[in-house]
């Protein structure tokens, strides 16, 4: 098995497409870090228009490495599922666009094991992705604009919350978010890997992808009691951008943050367990699939 | 002789269509096979079914004496194909397609068995070329090097030569007779050219509509003096029990709805009155002249 993933990593890093998603990721956070650094004040005049009469803050500090790669990671772990999309979504339904499914059908590896080297391409893809993000969102950031203590903005119910963890307390939580996101952006990857199952052409899995995951997500930011209580918590996307998680920092009862802590671990916990039964789930159906499919392409 | 493939009562359907319908031929070590029917004969589907990628409705497919659906991996190990247009990855080499799937059979790749293998199919100095700048004619030879890089006991070529100019019809033509006649590889070859199938192949069956039509050696079934002869009776497998019983027994192509037998015309009236004496109630007994002939009807009237 190792050979053939070898082979389709080799495939994958051949194509032209697959540096698309490494392009229009440095695009986007390059675009943020000039922004920012030409303008970075305008933002957190805006962010916090309705506390600054009560909260003394040192501007040029808040904008710190951290601080930027927090801001671009929620910005841009809406648009990272496209990407993965991208070349998941490819995996079966391109092979079978091109005519060469039916050839690697031939040789003497099974449509299961087809399929999960498919799948663990996708997730290294996914890995990969997320490690050039942190490279350049994080790491760049950090070089561009320093590090310093982190604020962070959380909207909690009625409330808005400021958060602030110190400098020595911030790195451990970007490795524990990345890893996060690689399981929620895998779900992804399995997702368009069982619509390409049922596809002969690269172009539906991936739109179908994007419009679940667009659907769901508009599903999954509805404030209906009835949704939140009898849907939501079967949704993957509910769960996609639970790496936040890892910046609530856990509160003493004087109010004041417990460094190396987290509120609520629990949750976590149960976000990934659900994302994890999604991969396993849509993999399941796929690969069930995917052996009783007849190969006309 | 030995049974390199073995196919019995083979059928596949799709809702109301029936793509292939009781099929039943073997194919010997050694043989150039011929695969002749129209398209949409049920051609593709049959060598996708020798493939596993299709499954079939119902009947069994052995190769090398063993079943395929039990035993898929250790046949397909063995078996080297080309399944209508070899579409490869168009943005790698023919190099790096080739030492790919030459990975995913199991060989112990050098450079050597590689370069030797494009110089056989003729793309040795065209090997660091990508495939989007091959004619068709390249790609169905990179196909058939890729086909070969195992050094597999049976090939199965779907249709190898759709597509290609006369030249590169020639190519691929010689390129089989070299694979029979100086490595003595057992090759499957699907045409909807009589033609193609009479130059390369000494054995053959014909199929319309999924069913076969005839089988034979070439040569006996290309005689010009030979008639392939269609009995309708009111109850076939009596009329063909009768026959099973007679000198005509070889002869005799089973098939579902009708008898077809290939002999010499003047053979036509002793067989009619064999089964008149046997109490067999004729509808009709159609000479076709020759093979030839009936496969062009079959064609003009598709």
């Amino acid at each position: 098995m190792w050979h053939l993933l070898q082979i389709e990593l080799f495939k994958i890093s051949k194509r032209p497409r697959t540096y698309i998603a490494f392009a229009a990721i440095a695009a986007i956070v390059l675009i943020f870090q000039f922004a920012f650094k030409a303008d970075g004040e305008s933002y957190m005049n805006l962010m916090m228009q309705n506390i600054q009469d009560n909260f003394e803050l040192d501007k040029s500090k808040a904008i710190n490495g951290y601080f930027m790669c927090y801001i671009i990671l929620n910005t841009l772990l809406v648009q990272v599922p496209i990407l993965v999309a991208l070349i998941a979504g490819d995996a079966i339904s391109g092979e079978a666009n091109m005519g060469t499914l039916r050839l690697l059908l031939t040789k003497p590896i099974s449509r299961t094991q087809l399929l999960l080297v498919k799948f663990f391409a996708s997730f290294i893809f996914t890995v990969v992705l997320l490690i050039w993000m942190a490279m350049i969102a994080l790491f760049l950031s950090m070089a561009i604009f320093g590090v310093d203590d982190m604020l962070i903005f959380r909207a909690k119910g009625e409330e808005s919350q400021i958060l602030q963890i110190t400098k020595d307390d911030i790195l451990w939580r970007y490795f524990a978010a990345f890893g996060y996101a690689a399981i929620a952006l895998t779900v992804i990857a399995a997702l368009s890997i069982l619509l390409s199952v049922f596809a002969e052409n690269s172009i539906g899995p991936i739109v179908a992808t994007v419009c679940i995951v667009i659907f769901f997500t508009i599903v999954s930011n509805l404030n209906v009691p009835i949704i939140d209580k009898n849907v939501k918590p079967y949704l993957f996307t509910s769960y996609l951008v639970g790496w936040k998680g890892f910046f609530y920092i856990g509160i003493n009862d004087d109010g004041q943050p417990i460094k190396g802590s987290i509120e609520n671990w629990g949750a976590i916990r149960k976000s990934l367990s659900i994302l994890l039964a999604h991969i396993a789930l849509f993999l399941g159906i796929a690969i069930a699939a995917f052996r009783k499919k007849d190969i006309l392409s | 002789m030995n049974t390199i493939l073995e196919i019995n009562h083979l059928s596949k359907k799709y809702k109301d269509i029936t793509a292939v319908d009781d099929l039943s031929f073997s194919v010997n070590s050694g043989d150039v096979y011929g695969f002749l029917g129209q398209n949409g004969a049920g051609k593709s589907t049959t060598i996708r079914m020798m493939l596993t990628l299709i499954e079939p409705t119902s009947g069994e497919i052995k190769i090398f004496g063993k079943l395929l659906h039990e035993n898929r991996h250790e046949i397909l190990s063995k078996i080297g194909a080309v399944i209508e247009r070899p579409d490869l990855y168009k943005y790698l080499t023919a190099y790096e397609n080739l030492k790919l799937f030459a990975k995913m059979s199991n060989v112990h790749v050098t450079h050597k068995l590689l370069m030797d293998q494009l110089d056989m199919v003729g793309l040795a100095d065209r090997s660091e070329s990508k495939v989007k700048t091959y004619s068709q004619g390249m790609k169905q030879r990179l196909g058939i090097g890729i086909a070969l890089v195992h050094n597999p006991d049976l090939i199965i070529l779907d249709e190898p030569t759709n597509g290609l100019d006369p030249l590169g019809i020639a190519d691929i033509r010689n390129l089989i007779l070299k694979l029979s006649t100086e490595m003595g590889k057992t090759v499957v070859v699907s045409s909807h050219l009589l033609s193609e199938i009479e130059l390369i192949a000494n054995r053959m069956i014909v199929i319309h509509k999924g069913k076969k039509i005839v089988e034979g050696f070439v040569k006996d079934l290309l005689d010009p003096s030979k008639t392939l002869v269609e009995i309708e009776t009111t109850d076939n497998e009596f009329a063909k029990s009768v026959l099973k019983n007679s000198a005509f027994a070889p002869m005799i192509v089973d098939n579902n709805d009708k008898l077809h037998l290939t002999m010499n015309k003047t053979e036509i009236s002793t067989l009619i009155k064999i089964m008149v004496e046997s109490n067999v109630q004729i509808i009709a007994v159609t000479p076709r002249h020759s093979l030839e002939d009936y496969f062009l009807n079959l064609t003009k009237t598709a």
